[in-house]
């Protein structure tokens, strides 16, 4: 009987080393073979400038500064709303049933499909606020889209800070404000910064909230204006590899915009991992 | 009295900053609410046009046909096939590498696999799209000699990728916060490690198991880049897992640009970002109310 226990077990233990594994395969055969396809694409040229002839060739300088501004902008607006509402839920008193119930409410923000994002933006910035498809009726979306992930990082980081560091500070004669500015915050700002790394990371990656709100497929200048439409990687991306008469040809290009988002993603990622990282080693000492 | 003033003009900004977090506060609560208010105005109207009956239940979806027919469900039948076919991929592999992690993989391993698993979440939603498009769906092609690799299954694929890292680590919370004393019990009794995880620490986990399977679910649902570039993008009912299907969202993302402002056309895509929401709700609902429900009472 022991026996048999101890086959299965093994046996057991073996599939999910198996299964684990293929995942992490998986996502390495994945990134390798889009490295592989687009590495061709890749030079300077192709990151500092136009594109040319139809899309065909040259580069995709504009999408990349699109994208870099819809960070901007979007991080703009979710950072300081979100970092505030965090605090005022964690640090202020609020009745514990009507706290759950904005808990809740913002779980539930967290979890609406991205492209009900775009819907919203579209019916309020681009068309009751008549901001029009612009960069700034993109980065108002998806700085909505992101802020239930600022409150819930800093909210979290804000959490880690243990209560003595505060009745120290309140002890000493501190207020309130002063407690938090000076003492809360700058001991969760590893935390907070991973957040907003992560945040940036998806305002890069998503699509379907700029479809109808500031993307376009090709404008031939640098946006001079917050209501210019722009053009962004991932947009790019979906409308080379999907509309047009030239799939095949741009196909190259499509591979090396996905190398760059991928690289502009995973940097931002490896970023906030990195801090949250040392984050923890710090207060474990 | 200078100290006094001093403490004085503390209180007052002191007060001021506690008003400006509240209406911000206020504000981000509110968001909620106006994405209802919004879709709801903006979407409604489509109510005029055809009866939320024949909307819902309705079987054709021809918007620009001359009458248009604005029935639903053969896209309501396509999110919740490529969602379920997905979780039927995503939740074993998901629950392996929950396990592997809390309780078989060393702490070196650990310390790469977690953060490597956590990267694939931050994947783009469109280039894992573009992978299906331009990769899978020519494989799929061949090996299954089917008319086209764009197609309910290579959906479910890459959107089961999408949501492992979701159900793979809210359940592995979930698994590392089952007490060790649980378990000690289960090996004193001679239990085997593998005996006392299916049987003991499984079983102890199990909502927080089923919250994470929900909100991956919810995350599927609501995808829009993968299945709109994948999926294949027929507006008819899923015959067989190789059927090209289009998804509500996908429908939403696909047919915006064409449907000019304010027409029956908008209204109506409008209204599935309605059903959407709603579908959304229900689910964070259920989650939430699982993990309440069932929080751990073994402290």
């Amino acid at each position: 009987m022991k026996k048999r226990a101890r086959f299965i077990e093994k046996f057991s233990f073996t599939l999910i080393k198996i299964m684990s594994f293929t995942i992490i395969f998986f996502l390495l055969f994945f990134l390798f073979y889009i490295f592989s396809k687009g590495y061709s694409a890749l030079s300077i040229d192709f990151i500092t400038k136009f594109p040319e002839n139809n899309m065909t060739e040259g580069g995709i300088f504009p999408a990349i500064l699109g994208t870099l501004f819809l960070i901007i902008g979007s991080t703009l607006f979710s950072v300081p709303v979100g970092i505030m509402t965090a605090i005022y839920l964690n640090e202020y008193p609020i009745n514990p049933k009507l706290l759950n119930i904005v808990r809740m409410m913002i779980n539930n923000l967290a979890g609406v499909p991205s492209v009900v994002f775009g819907l919203f933006g579209l019916s309020v910035f681009v068309i009751f606020f008549k901001f029009g498809s612009s960069m700034l009726a993109g980065s108002l979306t998806l700085g909505i889209l992101n802020l239930p992930l600022i409150i819930r990082s800093t909210e979290e980081a804000l959490k880690t800070v243990p209560d003595s560091y505060r009745e120290a500070s309140l002890a000493l004669g501190a207020t309130k404000w002063q407690t938090i500015r000076k003492i809360v915050l700058p001991s969760a700002i590893p935390g907070i910064l991973t957040g907003i790394m992560l945040s940036m990371g998806r305002a890069a990656g998503e699509t379907a909230p700029i479809m109808f709100t500031c993307a376009t497929f090709y404008i031939p200048y640098i946006p001079t204006s917050i209501f210019s439409e722009v053009m962004a990687l991932p947009y790019h991306i979906y409308v080379l590899a999907t509309a047009g008469t030239e799939i095949e040809k741009t196909r190259p290009i499509q591979y090396g915009t996905a190398i760059v988002l991928i690289a502009l993603v995973l940097i931002l990622n490896l970023a906030g991992m990195i801090l949250r990282y040392k984050y923890k080693k710090r207060f474990e000492e | 009295m200078k100290k006094k003033y001093n403490t004085y003009s503390h209180n007052i900004s002191d007060k001021l900053v506690k008003l400006l977090l509240t209406f911000v506060t206020f504000f981000s609560v509110s968001i909620l609410f106006l994405i209802m208010i919004f879709l709801f105005k903006e979407g409604l109207p489509v109510f005029k046009v055809v009866s939320i009956k024949d909307f819902i239940l309705g079987k054709q979806w021809y918007p620009t046909s001359t009458p248009p027919k604005f029935g639903i469900l053969p896209l309501i039948a396509a999110s919740l096939s490529v969602t379920f076919l997905s979780a039927i991929i995503a939740v074993p592999f998901s629950l392996a590498i929950a396990i592997y992690l809390s309780e078989i993989a060393s702490n070196g391993i650990k310390q790469i696999f977690k953060p490597t698993i956590e990267l694939i979440a931050s994947i783009p939603s469109v280039v894992i799209g573009f992978f299906g498009m331009v990769v899978f769906a020519p494989f799929l092609q061949n090996i299954f000699k089917i008319e086209s690799g764009l197609n309910l299954f290579n959906a479910a694929i890459m959107l089961s990728f999408m949501s492992i890292p979701t159900i793979a680590s809210i359940s592995e919370d979930a698994i590392s916060s089952v007490p060790s004393s649980l378990k000690e019990a289960s090996y004193a009794l001679g239990a085997t490690r593998w005996e006392t995880i299916t049987k003991i620490t499984l079983s102890a986990a199990i909502s927080g198991i089923w919250t994470s399977i929900i909100l991956g679910l919810a995350r599927v649902l609501g995808e829009t880049m993968v299945v709109l570039m994948v999926a294949g993008g027929a507006t008819t009912f899923p015959k067989s897992i190789f059927s090209p299907i289009r998804p509500l969202t996908s429908n939403i993302a696909a047919e915006m640009a064409e449907a000019s402002y304010r027409s029956e056309h908008y209204y109506a895509l409008f209204a599935i970002g309605i059903v959407l929401f709603i579908l959304t709700f229900i689910f964070n609902f259920i989650a939430n109310y699982i993990s309440e429900k069932y929080k751990f009472k073994y402290d």
